[in-house]
């Protein structure tokens, strides 16, 4: 067997965080002196203004050419310093990385791109700086610009560019990058939807083509799709090294909590729309998401119930009240929508008392295709108040499929598993 | 059992004092200084209307101010040279090296945001930096050949051959010192104050505006030690071919430029592995 192309041993990184300004200049030096003349000897001894901090602690690995690895985990859990350390921007503190190839890195979508240069500039500059030589771009030029799809503009300073514009030609120039390892940082997160796909669709190409790609990302679906191995970072330190299935179900397990729910101070600050600040009637509570084990979730999987809770108090009796949902997408388009009092049981409690109540939506399983959907909800005391939430939780849906050959269609908004029938109408005679 | 080390294996380590200079992966890059000087001149020059001609506006300006102070009011020695001439020469030189130590030294600052993301090796930032200046020089240099016209003089052929030399000794020096001062940067951005002055200054212990036969014999060794007087006596005296060349100022110049310079590459790529943290 060949040796590893990464080889990492006990690769650890220290920063110093000082708790003062980083930027110093000679006046602050002799400000501070003037504050307290002594303060240049008493520092020494106490220091007590400096941390250590351990981004990255005690980390090997090995990666196996051709491997494309996922690399997950909070912010802060050191992803991005460990790349920065293996395309050698910053150095460990201590152990050593061996690379067996060329390296180029993509730690974010146009390094170096200038507002006043062209498209056709930036792509050479671009180019030249993440490791391509000028023959290869002048060969690569017409399949750049191609891909980008901003051919009509490639000789317009790329300041007159729309940001989604200056993202596309800059992703292009980095899909034909042909390093031997890949290593790629949250870069996909930019761009619209269709494009993300397309650059999602470029890195898996690559990959095939026998590339080794270490890929950080907070994007699930894109992990579980691109990498076949996952390393799960923890606070410096690899808490997971398995298969991509095991590390992003663990992964999700380990954020139940995180944006599952939401209520206090920090819902308040989101209510909106018709609000009555000084005779309140109605005031949200608390809005959470469960599953069907009463668990909070914020990552479904497809065959999973989901069940949306809001808690409302109503401050006097309110003669009629509505709780609505629906159900959003990245951009706010309406998916779907629902009511309280689409449920015959509810209408007939219209009227509340004081008091606190708790209403719980129920969406069926195998509603969904793989989403990022967002909930927003608005309780209604029609004529008095009305107050919405836009958008305030959201939650991913992975869809697993309905038969154990494929998970088709997987985008889709709806995938609802419906009822066919093939009958067969008259046989073909030959 | 050992692992050798196999061709373009990469080891990243943690890095402790003083270190070598890969000048082979600096040449493997050196496309990429291209990229950096061909980026810059482009950049400089877009939305204005006259373009690279500034580049011939202010040494133009500078010399027609001095020769109107120094060489009219107060009639400053000037070798038996026009002083349009002898002043002239001594800013396109001047201005090179200015222009390499204060674009050099700023360089690192200014790139921060690529130092930040991506690996090549750093040294190319300032070189390039330095490199741009050439080209400013180049324009500016037809202007000499203007007033020479004008004043009848007439290029001394052999010497024209000595200007890539002493341009090499100004690269050197500028760099040198540039790489220093940017490293210092990084970290304190006073230096960003200092330089436009300490240029200004720099420039009147430098003989731009008056000859060295100026200065007494007692102070000609102090003189020398600033490279660039070696490099401006020594322009002067083959561009015009009116004297022989200095060649104990001039090699005290190529040795303290080429001290300049490696100390400060060196000390460069000692201080390199913080940039991308604390720039």
């Amino acid at each position: 067997m060949a040796n590893p192309i990464i080889e990492t041993k006990s690769l650890s990184k220290k920063y110093r965080i000082t708790h003062k300004e980083a930027y110093f200049t000679l006046r602050d030096s002799i400000v501070n002196c003037f504050k307290s003349p002594f303060g240049i000897f008493k520092k020494k001894r106490t220091d007590s203004s400096k941390e250590d901090f351990w981004a990255l602690k005690d980390v090997s690995f090995d990666v196996n050419p051709g491997e494309v690895v996922g690399v997950i985990g909070r912010n802060g859990a050191g992803k991005t310093t460990l790349l920065k350390i293996l395309s050698r921007i910053t150095y460990p503190t201590e152990g050593e990385i061996r690379l067996r190839g060329r390296v180029g890195s993509l730690l974010e979508v146009g390094t170096g791109f200038h507002p006043e240069l062209t498209g056709r500039e930036n792509i050479y500059f671009n180019g030249s700086i993440l490791g391509m030589k000028k023959k290869e771009i002048d060969k690569k030029f017409d399949e750049i610009v191609d891909f980008s799809g901003v051919e009509k503009f490639i000789d317009t300073p790329v300041k007159r560019f729309s940001s989604g514009m200056q993202v596309r030609l800059a992703f292009s120039v980095a899909a034909y990058l042909e390093p031997e390892i890949l290593l790629v940082d949250e870069v996909l997160a930019v761009g619209d939807a269709e494009f993300q796909k397309k650059c999602l669709g470029k890195m898996k190409d690559i990959s095939k083509g026998g590339r080794t790609i270490l890929f950080v990302s907070h994007n699930m679906s894109a992990i579980r799709n691109l990498c076949s191995r996952v390393i799960m970072l923890e606070g410096g330190k690899i808490s997971l090294d398995s298969d991509s299935e095991t590390a992003v179900s663990k992964y999700l397990d380990q954020n139940l909590t995180l944006g599952t729910s939401i209520s206090g101070k920090e819902l308040e600050a989101k209510i909106e729309g018709y609000i009555n600040r000084a005779n309140p009637s109605i005031r949200f509570k608390e809005i959470k998401l469960l599953n069907q084990n009463n668990e909070p979730c914020s990552i479904f999987n497809s065959n999973e119930a989901i069940k949306i809770c809001i808690t409302y108090e109503c401050l006097n009796t309110v003669d009629s009240l509505r709780v609505n949902i629906c159900i959003v997408d990245e951009e706010n388009r309406e998916i779907l929508t629902t009511t309280t009092v689409d449920d015959e049981k509810e209408v007939n409690s219209y009227r509340k008392n004081a008091g606190v109540y708790t209403s719980i939506c129920y969406i069926s399983p195998n509603m969904f295709g793989e989403k990022r959907l967002f909930v927003s909800v608005h309780l209604e005391y029609p004529k008095v108040e009305h107050l919405v939430l836009d958008r305030v939780l959201g939650f991913d849906v992975i869809f697993l499929g309905y038969n154990n050959i494929s998970a088709a269609f997987k985008n889709s908004f709806i995938r609802p598993r419906l009822k066919w029938e093939t009958q067969l109408l008259d046989l073909t005679n030959r | 059992m050992p692992t050798t080390i196999e061709k373009n294996e990469i080891i990243i380590k943690a890095q402790k004092g003083w270190l070598r200079i890969d000048f082979k992966e600096l040449w493997n890059y050196r496309e990429l200084a291209y990229f950096f000087v061909w980026r810059e001149i482009k950049v400089r020059y877009k939305q204005t209307v006259v373009g690279v001609a500034w580049a011939i506006f202010k040494p133009l300006t500078t010399m027609l101010i001095f020769t109107f102070f120094f060489g009219r009011f107060a009639k400053m020695p000037s070798d038996g040279i026009p002083y349009p001439i002898f002043v002239y020469i001594g800013l396109l030189l001047w201005d090179y090296f200015s222009f390499g130590l204060s674009h050099s030294s700023d360089s690192m600052v200014g790139n921060a945001n690529i130092i930040q993301k991506i690996y090549f090796p750093r040294l190319i930032i300032p070189i390039s930096s330095s490199l741009i200046g050439l080209v400013d020089f180049a324009v500016a240099s037809i202007v000499l050949v203007g007033i020479m016209l004008y004043y009848r003089y007439i290029p001394n052929i052999v010497g024209i051959f000595y200007i890539p030399f002493l341009l090499f000794i100004t690269f050197l020096s500028s760099v040198g010192l540039g790489c220093f001062l940017a490293s210092i940067n990084v970290k304190y951005r006073d230096v960003r104050y200092v330089i436009p002055f300490f240029i200004q200054i720099f420039m009147f212990l430098t003989p731009v505006i008056y000859p060295v036969s100026m200065v007494g014999a007692k102070f000609k060794w102090l003189l020398a030690l600033n490279p660039m007087t070696g490099v401006i006596e020594t322009a002067r005296a083959i561009i015009l071919g009116t004297k022989d060349v200095d060649w104990q100022i001039l090699s005290v110049s190529m040795i303290i430029s080429a001290g300049l310079f490696i100390f400060g590459i060196f000390y460069f790529r000692k201080t390199e592995k913080f940039f991308a943290d604390i720039i």
